[in-house]
């Protein structure tokens, strides 16, 4: 039994979660040792007099629920068309714009709440698919096809509302942002939860993963074996509209407001990181969501841990950058076969001996 | 007659296809002179003022400067989005140094080349030889430059120190070229960062043209490992390709700082992406081998012209002019895409 665990844990730290899981390890032992209250989780009352929790762990858990929803939409995209989409902040704005304005035209209720999600997330999954088909059609390269609506898309975000920030007020919006009564968990991280599972087993007990994986390993090899690149990049900028969808709503409902200017914002390159925290290639191909997944929490601790040391908020970046750097350098090929000669030039000399 | 030259065209063609970056740099060229063109036409005004042309190049010096950089570097098939934050860092320190050190037009510029060429060198190591990916290791560039701009100054700086105000506010008014006014005659200035801006461009045009580091660029993004063959160094080119787009940055950061001589933590927010935008319409492609800093300038010039039409033809809000500049964008994009298509499948690979 001692055994068949070590080999397991030999074997996760062969694979590409090493890095990662030694990351947030180092975070958390950091963190314990710096305050060894961090990780405390205590049951507060909420000024409309719920039970919830509250402390850092849940701040982190629910702050990169945006992030993470993103983040999985990312590594699908980047699996299959070898490049980013940089235009998800953008395309968050418009979905959630539209989810304001339908919200704004008339009470708020369930009924209401459901048609903004709908309607937002096909006028997301319709953009969504404008960079699709620039991509998948005119074989433009992802970054530079998100350009274009990496420029537009605030805008049209602004222009849909005509105002600065609109703001919608109702109790059933702070359930989906914040808390439902007498659950103590903050409904963002339920849904994250729920997500997670869902698109998990529709990647393993579906054929999406095989043909996404296939389509970004080698197109030509894809298209010869009757799976066609097109649809199955397009069916990707689908999944990255709900995606968008999602977590341009959440957001919304947690702040309140939408900013066009600031919803979301640089949350493309946060996501981006995720996945290339996570092990995964940025060149598209093999990916695998957990990595992608725990990127996105590495990264809302680390920012936490720096908020939680005083750090200043727009100071954070500097330090943010440091870390990923020291990241990426540790999981950088070159790197890794210089620790590996190293090892053998000491095993060598052992054995000299 | 008709039917001949245009034989002998197509005969020419065939003889000698034009190379992908001439057509695309074409088509650019053509589109600037034809937008401009078309507002002296319509809304006449202030397009027929000399000063307004001169404008373009002295608001968007950095632009011109910074884009170069970003050019070379998507030749040879990376990109770098931490340009726009080495400015704001760049600006942001020297006005302190002026200010609170004691520092002087001289160390402005040493300040300036020194941050820029640190960044190149370090992001060019990362890159080149521990081989990370380039657009994570300049978004942490980005971010790394945007969080030290606070953490040098939190609130915005205005530089005060004499000589350099002076410098700033220097304006080279040219002979011949200006505009009746009134009756009275108002002679066109151009600043100095947009003397700067063209003699970089110039230096690059010719680099890029008659050295060998200009075709090794070329090389390395059109096939590295065919590059490898012939025997360049493509682990250094790529480093230089960003050790140069650092050195730019810092040059790009100064003149900024003679543009506006204010050091502020959003100073060029969003300036990475519209040298890369401006790069596209000048047709260098992300994939790399293909294009010219000549091409950039006009992407430049472009992307800023449709901005003023935009203006001019009424539509003040500043959220179309980003709409339009995504429509420009995507249009370019599409163009290119289809041409290059097209010639693939007419002349093979022939065209490089």
């Amino acid at each position: 039994m001692a055994n068949k665990f070590t080999n397991w844990v030999k074997k996760l730290f062969q694979s590409q979660l090493a890095i990662p899981i030694i990351a947030l390890l180092i975070l958390v032992i950091f963190n314990l040792i710096r305050d060894p209250s961090f990780f405390s989780i205590v049951i507060m009352k909420n000024n409309l007099g719920n039970s919830v929790l509250s402390g850092n762990l849940i701040s982190i858990l629910n702050g990169a629920s945006e992030l993470v929803i993103l983040s999985i939409g990312m590594t699908l995209v980047t699996s299959a068309t070898k490049g980013q989409d940089i235009s998800i902040g953008a395309a968050a704005a418009i979905a959630g714009s539209v989810f304001v304005k339908i919200l704004r035209a008339g009470s708020i209720n369930a009924g209401t709440i459901l048609l903004g999600l709908i309607l937002g997330c096909i006028v997301a999954i319709l953009f969504c698919l404008f960079n699709g088909i620039l991509i998948a059609k005119f074989n433009i390269q992802p970054m530079i096809a998100s350009l274009i609506l990496y420029t537009a898309g605030r805008p049209i975000a602004y222009w849909i509302n005509g105002g600065a920030t609109p703001n919608v007020d109702s109790p059933l919006l702070t359930y989906i942002g914040g808390f439902i009564p007498h659950i103590a968990i903050p409904t963002p991280i339920i849904i994250v939860v729920i997500f997670i599972v869902l698109i998990n087993l529709l990647l393993k007990k579906t054929t999406l993963s095989l043909y996404i994986q296939s389509v970004g390993i080698n197109e030509r090899a894809a298209k010869l074996n009757g799976i066609n690149p097109v649809i199955w990049k397009l069916v990707v900028f689908v999944i990255l509209g709900v995606c968008v969808t999602m977590a341009g709503s959440i957001n919304v409902c947690r702040i309140g407001l939408i900013n066009h200017e600031t919803i979301l914002l640089d949350i493309e390159m946060d996501a981006i990181l995720a996945v290339a925290i996570g092990g995964n290639s940025l060149a598209g191909g093999k990916f695998k969501l957990s990595g992608s997944i725990l990127g996105a929490y590495i990264i809302q601790a680390l920012t936490i841990t720096l908020y939680a040391m005083k750090v200043s908020s727009t100071a954070v970046k500097a330090y943010k950058a440091i870390v990923i750097i020291i990241i990426v350098v540790a999981g950088s090929p070159v790197v890794k076969a210089w620790l590996s000669q190293f090892k053998d030039k000491i095993v060598a000399k052992k054995e000299a001996r | 007659m008709a039917n001949s030259e245009n034989k002998s065209l197509t005969k020419k063609a065939k003889k000698q296809p034009l190379s992908n970056t001439t057509l695309l740099l074409t088509i650019t060229i053509c589109t600037f002179f034809g937008m401009y063109l078309l507002g002296m036409a319509i809304w006449g005004g202030g397009f027929l003022n000399p000063q307004q042309f001169i404008n373009l190049f002295n608001n968007n010096a950095y632009l011109i400067v910074i884009a170069c950089g970003l050019t070379i570097v998507m030749i040879t098939g990376g990109i770098d989005i931490s340009v726009g934050g080495t400015i704001a860092l760049i600006t942001m320190t020297t006005v302190v140094v002026m200010d609170d050190f004691g520092g002087g037009i001289f160390t402005s510029i040493l300040i300036s080349l020194g941050i820029g060429l640190a960044m190149g060198l370090i992001q060019g190591y990362f890159i080149a030889y521990l081989k990370i990916q380039p657009f994570i290791v300049t978004l942490a560039g980005m971010f790394f430059t945007r969080g030290m701009t606070t953490i040098v100054s939190k609130v915005p700086r205005t530089a005060v120190h004499e000589a350099f105000v002076a410098l700033k506010d220097h304006y080279i008014y040219i002979p011949f070229i200006g505009i009746h006014r009134h009756g009275n005659w108002i002679p066109s200035y151009i600043e100095i960062g947009a003397i700067i801006s063209i003699l970089v461009l110039v230096a690059l045009w010719a680099t890029l043209k008659w050295t060998r580091l200009g075709r090794n660029f070329y090389a390395v993004g059109g096939n590295q490992e065919s590059a490898l063959m012939l025997g360049i160094n493509v682990q250094r080119t790529q480093f230089i390709s960003y050790v140069l787009c650092g050195i730019l940055a810092g040059i790009g950061g100064f003149v900024y700082l003679t543009h506006t001589g204010a050091g502020n933590a959003s100073n060029a927010t969003g300036a990475e992406m519209q040298a890369i935008a401006s790069s596209i319409i000048g047709g260098t492609l992300l994939s790399g081998g293909v294009g010219s800093v000549i091409g950039t300038l006009f992407g430049v010039l472009s992307l800023k012209t449709i901005n003023i039409i935009v203006v001019a033809s009424g539509l003040r809000e500043p959220y179309w002019q980003s709409i339009t500049t995504g429509l420009m964008l995507a249009f370019f994009i599409v163009l290119q895409s289809v041409i290059l298509d097209q010639r693939k499948k007419k002349l093979g690979n022939i065209a490089g």
